[in-house]
């Protein structure tokens, strides 16, 4: 697995963080992902990533879904056991209607989850690196990704003036494997157990 | 950043001036302490109620539905109620993590998660029922549609009781999933700051691997609000779906046709109780006062009483139709079976209309919204008075069919059919105590979203904005992002 080198700057304030961003990315340094504990509105304008079109995905799974549903009622109440129920018509489009609907609407949440998790590489066992252990908890973490030409030095003096509380140099993996959690060292294993 | 205006009047939505780390210091505490003698002793009882439960139905699918004192009118009794009365149960989770979603209402934030929780329990009870009565349950899964050796022989799609099937085992995974993708992010904060190996271990499995990119916040929002706007019409559409299997029916007290807004409403109206009945104990118990607040309470005690008001203008309007239609089987069921205080069934009616309409109106009262102790009882009564609701329609309905010869004795519950009941109380609040020790209860993340708008810690530094010319707010904030 081929690592890369970073440069990580955290941030405790969403309020520093967002013009930092901007100072970063007009430096010309390649912002490698901001890690977050919640979701910061207009950070991803902000960075410059473009829209998701998870959206777009879950319209297609729906009607999907509505198409699955009509063509296969349709074709068993018409074609292969035409059921004579109370002498109605057999192609009863009304009565098909909530069990069209609910099929839409299951398809499309069902395969936005899965396509959510695949775009985002999410399943269970699934390890990843983490920069900072408090990027779930508190800290905006910001990462850049070392090219050749990057002084390391001057990029976190760059950081820690424009804010960063907290800044470091890793070598890590870029990318997802199949790992456990508590093989990390655990940060916070001298900590006392409070009682609630 | 924060530009959305919250006014000064509203209330904080969270007290105390928290910062992020506190936040889920706060919420994420009781996962990480022993759990209380408390806890134990209501787990024990919600595993030995639900043992009960399970011994009950082994017995009906030992020696068959004559176990229950169904009848030869009364085909449908404790089970449809119970399971009508769950599936209605589970509606407020939805609402409040959809529909307030959309309606941009901030305080959903401090109680979603366990509403969604309750919601998911709820429907796994709800669905226990329609299958057991099946009586050969081993057969349950001829209601499923698949090619089959019997024809095939395909399920009946224009039967409202095929598309329950449909609607309710959908809204189970929408629901799951939207509960889910919801507690990812927040598994990951109690991962990263998990200080014993198991629990890093088991967490770091359930967080499926979350960093917190922002391209990854920006999907899931964007999931999570498509899910609302799916789960929307939803939950709107389970309810009317369960009001279908009586409202397509011909029997005097189903055949109406302002059912599915009326079921809806008192689907709302129920969920909410209970929600209100948990949140009470739980903010106590995990002493999270902070977060979900009176004011929490009071914006759903007023939903209780718009939609209890809403159910009864439905009673009366039933009430009403049984007149003015002239029908006399309608006229028998209305103010004979039902309205009567003294036929068979007359306590049931009354007992629903004085749990469902007439004592949630002490809810006009702001006082009365405030207190805790009245919003508790008052949400352990509705519930009792929505279950008497189903009970209701559905047995003073059925008692006294068309055909005088075939009026039923009087039908009341085995102990095996209350068993069966008492155990889905069992498997709901041992989830439910799982839920409360094992999970966040309260969605970190959102919260945390929301706290520099309506913590209380910041809506003073709002007020200072306030107070800020126009010129001076627009030179402060061009630039920011």
């Amino acid at each position: 697995m081929a690592k890369k080198k970073f440069v990580v700057g955290c941030f405790n304030d969403e309020a520093v963080l967002f013009p930092a961003v901007k100072k970063v990315r007009t430096a010309g340094y390649k912002i490698h992902d901001v890690y977050t504990p919640f979701a910061v509105h207009g950070l991803d304008h902000a960075m410059g990533l473009r829209e998701t079109s998870l959206h777009t995905a879950g319209f297609i799974y729906g009607i999907t879904g509505t198409a699955t549903a009509i063509s296969s009622i349709s074709w068993i109440f018409t074609k292969d056991w035409p059921l004579n129920i109370g002498g109605k018509p057999h192609f009863a489009l009304p009565a098909w209607i909530p069990i069209m609907f609910e099929l839409t609407v299951l398809f499309a949440a069902v395969g936005m989850v899965l396509t959510f998790c695949y775009l985002c590489q999410l399943a269970p066992f699934v390890k990843k690196h983490h920069f900072h252990a408090r990027a779930t908890d508190d800290l905006f973490v910001m990462v850049i990704e070392c090219t050749d030409s990057t002084n390391v030095d001057d990029l976190r003096a760059f950081l820690s003036n424009n804010g960063a509380v907290e800044t470091d140099f890793q070598v890590a993996e870029d990318g997802w494997w199949i790992g456990r959690y508590d093989k990390d060292e655990m940060p916070f294993e001298s900590k006392q157990i409070v009682a609630a | 950043m924060h530009l959305k205006y919250e006014s000064q009047l509203r209330e904080p939505l969270v007290y105390g001036n928290k910062t992020y780390a506190q936040v889920t210091e706060d919420i994420v505490r009781p996962i990480e302490a022993k759990p209380t003698r408390l806890w134990y002793v209501g787990f024990y009882i919600a595993v030995a109620l639900l043992m009960f439960g399970v011994y009950s139905v082994y017995r009906e699918v030992t020696y068959g539905i004559g176990e229950w004192n169904l009848n030869k009118t009364v085909g449908w009794g404790w089970d449809i109620t119970n399971f009508v009365w769950w599936v209605g149960i589970g509606h407020a989770g939805t609402l409040i993590s959809a529909i307030l979603l959309l309606f941009r209402q901030g305080w959903r934030t401090g109680v979603n998660r366990a509403a969604e929780a309750m919601t998911i329990f709820a429907v796994m009870c709800a669905g226990q029922f329609p299958i057991f009565h099946m009586g050969r349950v081993w057969m349950a899964f001829f209601v499923m549609p698949y090619p089959n050796t019997r024809g095939p022989l395909w399920v009946n799609f224009n039967s409202p009781l095929l598309w329950d099937v449909f609607a309710i085992s959908t809204y189970f995974t929408v629901s799951l999933l939207f509960w889910y993708s919801g507690l990812i992010p927040d598994f990951a904060t109690v991962r990263d700051r998990a200080f014993t190996k198991l629990r890093k271990r088991l967490y770091g499995i359930a967080s499926f691997g979350w960093t917190g990119s922002t391209k990854h916040w920006q999907r899931h929002e964007s999931l999570s609000l498509v899910l609302a706007g799916l789960s929307t019409p939803l939950v709107l559409s389970v309810h009317t779906i369960v009001s279908f299997d009586f409202a397509t029916s011909v029997i005097p007290g189903w055949h109406t046709t302002i059912f599915p807004p009326y079921f809806v409403a008192g689907a709302i109206f129920s969920g909410f109780a209970m929600v209100q009945t948990l949140m009470i104990i739980v903010r106590k118990v995990f002493q999270m006062e902070d977060y979900v607040t009176i004011g929490h309470i009071e914006a759903m005690n007023k939903v209780i009483v718009l939609t209890g008001s809403i159910v009864g203008i439905a009673y009366l309007t039933e009430l009403f139709m049984g007149w003015y239609s002239q029908n006399k089987y309608e006229g028998y069921t209305f103010w004979y079976s039902r309205a009567y205080l003294f036929s068979p069934y007359g306590w049931s009616y009354w007992g629903m209309m004085a749990c469902n309409v007439l004592s949630p109106q002490i809810f006009w009262f702001r006082k009365m919204r405030r207190n805790i102790f009245v919003t508790f009882f008052m949400s352990v009564i509705v519930n009792i008075g929505m279950w008497f609701e189903r009970f209701v329609i559905i047995v003073t309905s059925l008692y006294r069919d068309y055909l005088p010869s075939s009026w039923s004795v009087y039908y009341s519950p085995t102990i095996w059919e209350i068993g069966f009941y008492a155990g889905t109380f069992g498997l709901f609040f041992t989830c439910f105590f799982l839920f409360a020790k094992y999970f966040p209860v309260i969605a970190i993340a959102e919260i945390k979203y929301v706290l520099k708008t309506t913590g209380e810690g910041y809506k003073d530094k709002m007020g200072a904005i306030e107070e800020q010319k126009l010129e001076t707010f627009v030179h402060d904030h061009a630039h920011a992002h």
